[in-house]
């Protein structure tokens, strides 16, 4: 740097590691507004993740398999305790909730028809059942939300699935809201709300209260449908262990676990980023509620929130989940933020990557918008090619690694495979930081 | 008339034996003996038969009613008729917490009291109370009629959207964005419809009318507590 007028060495400008730009443009964006900010998409802090953890790969003690020609199976099955038709999946990477309204018809049809090809299910979300989507998805999770947006007993009965939605990783405790700009006649109409209004998603449910009226429900809805469809509870990841002990107990046929990064169609910034567990911490506690009940593989765990590859989904396996669910990187993969959209993002304000507004329906990929003009952009054929696509790379990935480790099936992976680059990881995940036989609390209890 | 006897046969069984029945059915009455409190009695039927429960239910009876009449004569537990799609539901004595709560068409009648959060997100259902409701009834109440013939309780129609609330007696307060409107000649004239269908012998007149005072259909900071 330079000498000031008296020659004195100007320091170099010290940017705080506390009022950051990043704080100071949000402190004047709520000084100029007077509202918080609402947006779509997981927490962006830096948090413990998957990307904590390695696996060991074979040894002496461990022999592989060969990679291309033995076998490593994927399939899972899906609510056998209780449903006379639990669901089969080819693959453990299930497409988690996104409601028709916050997605367009076309990019709800994608979904189904990329999950459908790679042989496993998606599901609906707040708002009802499409049908596009019914049509387009072999298996169809229906899920059963505080709002009961378009909830009815026809639509419940085509449903493979339902899905009783208490919480969501993105906003535990939190009710949701679709902004009027979303709301199309046909959204409307399907919600039973005057077109362009703020639709509010109220934050708990109307008709119960509580882990014994739950079970009360959950028989309600197995009555209405026979007891032929598996039920889910999906619960956020606040007190995972407890949580999971109560959902079984009420009689869920599987467990719906949502961490931190999990997304959302709109909710406020603050609530994203300071409310909720990493999905690297939720998961071990509720594995072990199964175990304590004696029900881990019996009611089934699927673990979402963040999953963006096959060793994402191989490590959560390896932690107990039996599943997984994606939902940012599925639209990712239909299209969303991609660059070849920057000049537009550029215009909103953003960039690609980062563009999270997805409740203003401006979405330049037409994926999270209701405009006839936008959704025009989006191929529901090619986007379906793409999901697919990228469902079968995650897939390969984990069964390559699986196979490194000598499982035949990726629910062989276990926690005995993994350690942790960091003291924080290797606490949430219970496994060794690398090199040690060591974790924080191992001889403790949660 | 088909009887079943909850004493000796199972919930199962009996919903499983309604739900078979079809629009053809000439098994258009059925009587349930003993229900003795139990929960999801007669719920998800889809056909136009009139089911008479001798007693009081528990949880969830006659949940997503589709077509069918359903008589309970007893009192009924909570979320009694939620969401119901169409068909009638009576019940002669009261009714506990969120009676037709997320209804989307038909009519609940409840001849006695019903609790807290009547009509909670009703969105099309009609419901007519002889007697008062509880605190937070009609709460972001979407579209349909609650009739109250006595009184109602604390925050009455809170965040409520297009529903009408009528009620005859007092209110104990209103909900947030909840307001006292005009009787027009059209809400006189629904009134009447749905005080003759449910069998009660009010007069319009006497109603006052409630609903949305719609300051709340946009998001508007100034709006959070």
């Amino acid at each position: 740097m330079s000498n000031d007028d008296r020659g004195i060495p100007r320091t170099t400008p010290r940017q705080s590691a506390t009022f950051t730009q990043d704080v100071n443009s949000e402190i004047r964006r709520a000084a100029a507004t007077g509202i918080y900010d609402i947006r779509g998409g997981g927490a962006k802090r830096k948090l413990p993740t998957f990307d904590d953890l390695l696996f060991l790969g074979a040894s002496i003690s461990r022999y592989p398999l060969e990679g291309y020609r033995e076998k490593c199976d994927t399939n899972v099955t899906i609510g056998g305790l209780h449903a006379s038709n639990p669901i089969h999946l080819d693959i453990p990477i299930t497409i988690a909730g996104m409601s028709f309204g916050a997605l367009s018809g076309p990019a709800k049809e994608a979904l189904g028809r990329g999950a459908s090809a790679a042989g496993t299910s998606t599901t609906t979300g707040d708002g009802g059942m499409t049908p596009e989507e019914r049509g387009h998805s072999s298996k169809l999770v229906y899920q059963y939300l505080p709002s009961r947006y378009g909830m009815n007993p026809d639509d419940l009965r085509k449903a493979d699935a339902i899905e009783i939605v208490v919480g969501q990783g993105a906003k535990p405790g939190g009710g949701g809201m679709l902004l009027g700009q979303k709301i199309s006649d046909r959204v409307a109409n399907m919600r039973n709300l005057p077109k362009g209004i703020d639709q509010r998603s109220a934050c708990r449910h109307p008709d119960w209260t509580g882990p014994d009226d739950l079970e009360i429900k959950i028989l309600e809805l197995r009555e209405i449908t026979g007891w032929r469809v598996p039920i889910y509870v999906k619960i956020a990841g606040a007190r995972p262990y407890y949580d999971t002990t109560l959902a079984v107990k009420a009689g869920a046929d599987a467990i719906v676990l949502d961490g931190m990064q999990g997304g959302t169609a709109a909710t406020q910034d603050v609530f994203i980023e300071h409310v909720g567990q990493p999905t690297l911490a939720i998961i071990r506690p509720a594995v072990k509620a199964l175990q304590d009940l004696g029900m881990h593989r019996k009611v089934q765990l699927i673990l979402s929130g963040g999953i963006r590859s096959g060793a994402d989904v191989a490590k959560a396996m390896a932690l107990g989940a039996d599943a997984v669910a994606i939902g940012t990187a599925a639209l990712i993969a239909l299209g969303d933020n991609d660059p070849k959209w920057e000049a537009e993002y550029n215009k909103l304000g953003t960039t690609a990557g980062a563009y999270d507004d997805w409740h203003e329906g401006q979405d330049p990929a037409g994926i999270t918008t209701q405009d006839p003009e936008l959704m025009k952009r989006f191929d529901p054929i090619e986007g379906g090619r793409r999901l697919r696509n990228y469902l079968k790379v995650m897939t390969l990935e984990a069964q390559t690694i699986a196979r490194a480790c000598g499982k035949n099936h990726l629910h062989n992976l276990e926690p005995e495979d993994l350690v942790a680059l960091t003291m924080e990881a290797a606490a949430m995940a219970q496994v060794p930081l690398a090199g040690t036989d060591w974790w924080p609390g191992k001889s403790g209890s949660f | 008339m088909q009887t079943y006897d909850l004493s000796t046969g199972s919930l199962r069984e009996l919903n499983a034996t309604l739900h078979a029945q079809n629009e053809t059915t000439n098994q258009t009455a059925w009587e349930i003996m003993n229900p003795r409190g139990a929960h999801a009695i007669a719920c998800g039927l889809d056909s136009p038969i009139e089911v008479t429960v001798r007693g009081s239910t528990g949880y969830y009876s006659a949940g997503m009613n589709q077509q069918a009449t359903v008589n309970i004569k007893g009192s009924a537990g909570p979320g009694v008729a939620e969401n119901m799609m169409s068909g009638k539901v009576v019940i002669d004595g009261d009714a506990s917490q969120y009676a037709g709560a997320t209804g989307h068409g038909g009519l609940l009648v409840i001849k006695g009291n019903a609790s807290s959060r009547c009509g909670i997100s009703m969105k099309g259902i009609n419901i007519v109370v002889h007697g008062s409701i509880g605190h937070m009834s009609a709460f972001m109440a979407q579209s349909g009629n609650l009739v109250v013939c006595g009184d109602a309780g604390e925050a009455l129609g809170d965040s409520c959207y297009e529903a009408r609330l009528f009620v005859r007696g007092t209110v104990k307060s209103l909900g947030a964005d909840c307001e006292e409107k005009e009787m027009r000649p059209e809400h006189l004239e629904i009134l009447r419809t749905l005080l003759a269908e449910g069998e009660c012998n009010a007069r319009p007149e006497e109603f006052k009318r409630y609903g949305s005072a719609r300051t709340l259909y946009n998001f508007n900071i100034d709006n959070a507590y």
